[in-house]
């Protein structure tokens, strides 16, 4: 437990995630389409300290999703993802 | 989902919300916990967190993610923050930050790290320091409905001086049985020596695989890697491991 990975996981990012879609998105579930893995998003790796949101593939790394701000505008990225199956709002 | 006992927000946008400190509680050398009244609190479910966000008069501001520490109790939401020496948020939070101030908090979010009192099956709580705070309220949740479901808490912690919660978690909670692991210096005639969580220490303080337990596991991310990883090599279905990493920059 010597070298700690930089990552959190998906649910460190439900804040800005759940701004955005208007619904939590860490119980989304999605396939890589890197490796063809498929997880909830709250299983995915988060980096938070890259310019924005990062979140990427436990399996194999792909950068599922990348959400970035400025102050008048929001920039998402989800090349990574084949689908993302949200859950409707309650 | 029947028998809800957390009010949803019912299709109400997340928003920030102004949130008064009422209340500081010192918990160890370096952490804190704060209470806060948050009009318009929606209730939560033990294991989710907030967003908090600090904004300086020359508009700069910055946020951090926090899991929540209590239970739903109307308007009010306790977090325990541990300063980083380092950190930008916590040594205001834990230092600055007087009882009367407001802060702006989001939330609560995330509903994968969630205890639900719907759910029957015997609990696994894993926490490495500061990773307790969600757990506990968890704890605290099931106490608040005298809730049986059978608990058990294995809590690493580097010494007793670390350690959080100490006088409630020495009360009787029936039902729970708490195992504590230190990893740098133990109370005097403890019979286990310091050390990192082991499968042995999983094995005797959690349940059998059989038991199908569903096992949160809390702390930073390198303690999350190991006990995870224990606890599927003991048999644990990974299906029924629910982790959440706690970063360095809080």
């Amino acid at each position: 437990m010597t070298s700690t990975p930089d990552f959190l996981d998906g649910n460190a990012a439900a804040g800005d995630l759940e701004s955005l879609f208007g619904t939590d998105m860490t119980m989304a579930f999605g396939r890589c389409s890197g490796c063809g893995a498929q997880m909830m998003l709250a299983e995915t790796h988060a980096y938070l300290d890259a310019p924005g949101t990062v979140l990427r593939c436990p399996g194999c790394d792909n950068v599922l999703l990348s959400l970035v701000h400025s102050p008048t505008h929001m920039w998402l990225n989800t090349g990574g993802l084949d689908y993302l199956k949200v859950p409707v709002p309650q | 989902m029947a028998g809800a006992t957390v009010p949803r927000r019912l299709g109400e946008r997340l928003r920030w919300r102004a949130a008064r400190l009422t209340e500081r509680v010192t918990e160890t050398g370096t952490a804190r916990t704060l209470v806060f009244d948050v009009p318009g609190w929606p209730g939560h479910l033990a294991g989710q967190h907030v967003d908090v966000r600090l904004t300086a008069e020359d508009g700069y501001s910055t946020q951090r993610s926090y899991s929540l520490a209590s239970a739903p109790d109307g308007e009010s939401v306790a977090l325990t923050v541990q300063r980083l020496e380092d950190g930008e948020v916590s040594p205001y939070l834990t230092d600055e930050l007087a009882v009367g101030d407001l802060v702006e908090l989001r939330g609560p979010v995330g509903g994968w790290f969630v205890w639900r009192t719907e759910q029957k099956e015997p609990i696994l709580l894993v926490g490495g320091g500061s990773g307790l705070v969600p757990l506990m309220a968890m704890i605290r949740t099931r106490r608040a409905v005298s809730d049986r479901t059978p608990f058990r808490l294995l809590y690493s912690v580097r010494s007793p001086d670390d350690q959080l919660y100490t006088a409630e978690l020495r009360r009787d909670d029936p039902g729970l049985d708490k195992t504590y692991l230190y990893t740098r210096s133990t109370p005097e005639h403890w019979p286990r020596p310091p050390g990192h969580v082991t499968a042995s220490d999983l094995s005797t303080g959690g349940w059998p695989p059989d038991f199908e337990p569903t096992c949160y596991v809390c702390g930073s991310t390198g303690f999350v890697e190991t006990a995870a990883g224990l606890l599927v090599a003991l048999g644990h279905h990974p299906g029924r491991i629910r982790t959440e990493r706690f970063g360095p920059s809080a």
